[in-house]
């Protein structure tokens, strides 16, 4: 416990930080944010269907990263920076921003089951990380449109 | 002066009736039908690979409440907004009663049951390319879901749009009703996922661009452009580099049942309604797509901008 407290810690000093650069450029904050995201996807989702052989440091550091990344992310997403920067950020962001910080949110609850179900093995993280990456999609399908 | 005036009445005549008979809807008889019941089964996976819940299940159903087709999802396009109709076994509201060539009609000619045209926004151009028997299954299927009451407010379109006859002028130009052909010396593999993608799997009516009629533009097949809806871009599909050239058959296949792209960025907007109903093909049915999307032309995609290549 007392490990995970230092995590939440360090991650909301991350936030913090990150929020200070955000409010530079919101827009290339959270699309790196999101790059960030896709990195440890691929990773964990390597190990999560066979692809990479499990090792449970690897996978928590994926899926802990994604958590982090969900914390907070709708602070990305202040009003005038709904356009602009290749964004592909659906105007329902704004008009449901209750709607996208419960998905935000329920991504930040699946992830960190899915950081605690990394230490116990292949089989235990496979099950809640393909429940952590419904996520994706569910949020994708509302928020956002592709550009290119 | 009254000559030219009733050779002039003539070919207005003419040409009315000309019009008249080009825009009658076309459509298939009863007895052209074959006479094997729909079989409920085979109808179900039809519905998967055909998609109609993406369109006219209520706006925003999740799960079992998907399959309740009350209608209603509004369709913002550069002709006005289309409202989804209720196609439930619902009596009244929906589509219970038809008859097997009532619905065959409908799905593969774009004709109602009282001989009114369809607007294109409903596939059919598609649908056309379609087994007659798998429409059949597909109808019995249907009839087994709830019927559902609900009121679909009418399509909203500028005036010259609110005449449905002119519907056959624009069927007359780009629809040919014909079935679906297979290419010789495509293996099998190819051929149904042509027949998948062209037919009930309905890909081109987004992924085709349209031109300023709303009818496909057939030289540029499956290379995306700007969305008709909103203000994002529907994806090239293509082998091109602008498209899926850099994804392996695998790639496809998998995109289809998990919703990944080799990424692991994720498909977005209403591809995630389509992926979700590729998920219940089988593996050899998304393996089939894939053959085939790899296998036609490369396009690229004109919408981009380009840097001048180096």
């Amino acid at each position: 416990m007392h490990i995970l407290s230092k995590f939440a810690a360090v991650t909301a000093l991350t936030v913090m930080s990150t929020t200070s650069f955000a409010a530079d450029d919101p827009i290339a904050a959270r699309q790196n944010i999101m790059k960030n995201v896709g990195a440890a996807m691929k990773a964990a989702g390597a190990m999560a269907t066979g692809k990479a052989e499990y090792d449970a440091l690897a996978a928590e550091l994926a899926v802990r990263t994604i958590n982090s990344s969900a914390i907070g992310f709708p602070m990305f997403f202040p009003k005038g920076s709904e356009t602009g920067g290749d964004t592909e950020a659906a105007p329902a962001i704004w008009s449901d921003m209750e709607g996208f910080s419960k998905s935000s949110a329920q991504l930040a609850t699946d992830s960190a089951t899915a950081t605690e179900a990394a230490k116990g093995g292949m089989d235990t993280f496979k099950g809640a990380f393909f429940a952590m990456a419904k996520n994706c999609k569910a949020c994708h399908e509302k928020f956002r449109i592709k550009k290119n | 002066m009254r000559g030219f005036l009733k050779v002039f009445l003539l070919l207005a005549m003419a040409g009315a009736a000309v019009f008249w008979y080009l825009t009658e809807p076309k459509v298939l008889d009863a007895q052209s039908l074959p006479t094997t019941p729909g079989d409920v089964e085979k109808g179900k996976y039809i519905f998967y690979a055909s998609g109609c819940a993406s369109c006219h299940a209520a706006p925003d159903a999740k799960g079992e409440e998907k399959l309740a087709l009350a209608g209603g999802h509004a369709f913002k396009t550069p002709f006005g907004t289309f409202y989804a109709p209720n196609i439930s076994p619902d009596e009244e509201d929906g589509i219970g009663g038809w008859s097997d060539v009532d619905f065959v009609n409908a799905v593969m000619r774009g004709v109602s049951p009282d001989g009114q045209h369809y607007y294109p926004a409903f596939p059919y151009m598609s649908y056309q390319r379609m087994n007659v028997q798998e429409v059949i299954d597909l109808k019995a299927y249907m009839d087994t879901l709830p019927a559902v009451k609900s009121q679909v407010p009418d399509h909203d379109l500028p005036l010259p749009f609110r005449f449905r006859r002119g519907l056959g002028a624009w069927k007359f130009l780009f629809m040919d009703n014909k079935p679906f052909k297979a290419v010789q010396g495509a293996s099998d593999a190819v051929n149904r996922g042509a027949y998948l993608v062209t037919g009930p799997g309905h890909c081109g009516e987004c992924h085709t661009p349209r031109n300023l009629l709303g009818g496909p533009e057939t030289d540029w097949q499956l290379a995306g452009g700007p969305a008709p809806e909103g203000k994002g871009v529907i994806s090239n599909i293509t082998p091109h580099r602008d498209g899926i050239g850099d994804w392996s058959e695998a790639d496809i296949a998998s995109s289809l049942e998990t919703g990944f792209t080799p990424s692991y960025d994720t498909f977005g907007g209403s591809m995630v309604a389509v992926q979700e109903n590729m998920a219940h093909l089988s593996a050899e049915d998304r393996a089939a797509i894939a053959a085939y999307l790899k296998s036609v032309e490369p396009r690229p995609s004109r919408w981009k901008e380009r840097k001048p290549e180096k």
